[in-house]
This record gives C-alpha cells, sequence and structure tokens, in this order.
C-alpha cells in the first residue's frame, strides 16, 4: 500500500503564460518514456526481480508516480486559464476538441498511452537493462522540452526531474552489478 | 569464479496457493562481465565457431534448460 503526501515533491511554478509548453509536457505524461509508463513499468516488474532488487523498483516506481504529479501540474497551470481559441493556436485544437481542459495519457502527438511502451521480460537482467534504457531516454527528453521551453520556473523543475532519472539510471545500474555478483551461488541439480 | 547462472531464494508466503519454488535462478552470459573485448582472446575453431555462434571461447554460453520451470 501507499502513504500519501499532499505536496508535490519538488516545487512546480510556472511563470509565463504559454499553452504551447503544455503540448510538448505532455510527451513525459502519456509519452512511450514518460513517468507514466516509467511508474507501472517498474512496479509490475518487481513481482519476478530477485528479492535484493524488489525495494529499488518500489521505490523508483513510487517516485514516478511523484514526477507524474509534477508534470500533471505544470499541464494544469498551462491550460487552466487558455481560451478555446488560446488552445487552438497553442496547437491544443484537437486536444479541446475531445477533452475540454482535461489532462489525457497521450504522448505530444496525441496518440494515446498503450501497455506496449513497457516492458516485462521476467529475465532480470533483461528487466533492468529495459529499465536503464527507459531512463535516458526520459532524460534525453527532458533536454529536449527544456531545449523547447523558455519559462526559467518550469526549467528549474525540469531540470530536478532531469536529475532524478540520471540518479535512477545509476540504481538500476547499480542493481545490475548485484545481480551479477557471485555470492548467492548455489547447487546444481 | 564466474558463473553463467545465479541462484537466489525468493520470499515463500506460508499462505502461497501452490507448493513453492524455494530457488529460482537467472542467466548471468558472459558478455555482461567483459566491457570491451580485449584483443587476442582465444578462438574456436571454423567448424565449432560456426556451431558454436561465435569465434570467441569465452563468449559461449551454453544454455541449458532451466529445470525449475
Amino acid at each position: 500500500m501507499w502513504v500519501y503526501e499532499k505536496k508535490l515533491q519538488y516545487p512546480v511554478k510556472v511563470s509565463t503564460c504559454n499553452p504551447m509548453l503544455a503540448k510538448f509536457l505532455i510527451e513525459q505524461y502519456g509519452g512511450a518514456d514518460g513517468e507514466l509508463a516509467a511508474a507501472l513499468r517498474y512496479l509490475n516488474q518487481r513481482y519476478t526481480i530477485p528479492d535484493k532488487v524488489v525495494g529499488l523498483l518500489t521505490d523508483i516506481g513510487t517516485e514516478e508516480f511523484a514526477h507524474l504529479e509534477m508534470i500533471a501540474t505544470m499541464i494544469y497551470k498551462l491550460t487552466k486559464d487558455a481560451t478555446s481559441d488560446q488552445m487552438k493556436e497553442a496547437g491544443l485544437g484537437a486536444h479541446y476538441a475531445n477533452h475540454d481542459r482535461a489532462l489525457f495519457y497521450q504522448n505530444a502527438a496525441g496518440v494515446p498511452w498503450t501497455a506496449s511502451y513497457i516492458a516485462a521480460k521476467g529475465d532480470p537482467i533483461a528487466d533492468l537493462y529495459e529499465d536503464i534504457a527507459a531512463e535516458e531516454k526520459a532524460r534525453a527528453t527532458y533536454q529536449w522540452i527544456i531545449d523547447l521551453s523558455d519559462d526559467p520556473d518550469l526549467n528549474d523543475s525540469l531540470a530536478f526531474l532531469r536529475e532524478r532519472e540520471i540518479v535512477h539510471s545509476q540504481r538500476f545500474r547499480e542493481a545490475v552489478e548485484i545481480l551479477k555478483e557471485e555470492r548467492d551461488k548455489k547447487k546444481f541439480y | 569464479m564466474y558463473t553463467n547462472r545465479k541462484y537466489y531464494e525468493p520470499y515463500i508466503s506460508p499462505f502461497d496457493p501452490c507448493k513453492p519454488i524455494r530457488m529460482k535462478s537467472y542467466s548471468t552470459p558472459p558478455n555482461l562481465y567483459l566491457g570491451f573485448q580485449p584483443p587476442g582472446l582465444e578462438q574456436f575453431s571454423p567448424r565449432e565457431a560456426l556451431k558454436s555462434g561465435t569465434l570467441w571461447k569465452v563468449f559461449y554460453d551454453p544454455y541449458e534448460k532451466n529445470k525449475e520451470g
């Protein structure tokens, strides 16, 4: 089970009214390398991974939900006061036609989130390498969104999230090292 | 010493519905440990190489059927 703290992991401040940034941020909300995919990937893989690294997947998977909340907050702040005309100008006309200002799990191009974004091979090495790759792809996505954004406060929060991807990648790499160790070497049948 | 399969004992609940598998294992093929391949490693003969899928003995990893299921 989870205990919920009613606050964000890191503050989210958006200082310029630029709803087009919401269109880009959606990539980290419901995209293939976004926070939803990350959270569900790790929290699902943890059942069939060796006990030594279950806790890591639980912790990181949980943190991804905290990141998802931050992204949602950014998107919401950028769109809640946008008129339908402003949504259209921001490239969110199609979004408005379907969802009004509601958030939706889709990528920046409007493709809905799908479970095929997340892998679960059952082989611990394959799954952890998948996770490392996912973190690097998420880090890259944050870089591209920061490149597209000229809001310094938003970029501050995005830089925090990018840094967390780096740390997660490092921890997954350490998990691989743990699984490579011979200390559990056991009998042969 | 390197082994290409690691074993661990998963948590077993007193309330598991099925007979527990007490020992689980996973594959750790040799390429995980080598890094950048150094020069001058031992090679298979051409005939053996064709059969085993690699010219290099260090990468050869015969996959044994996983008996625990």
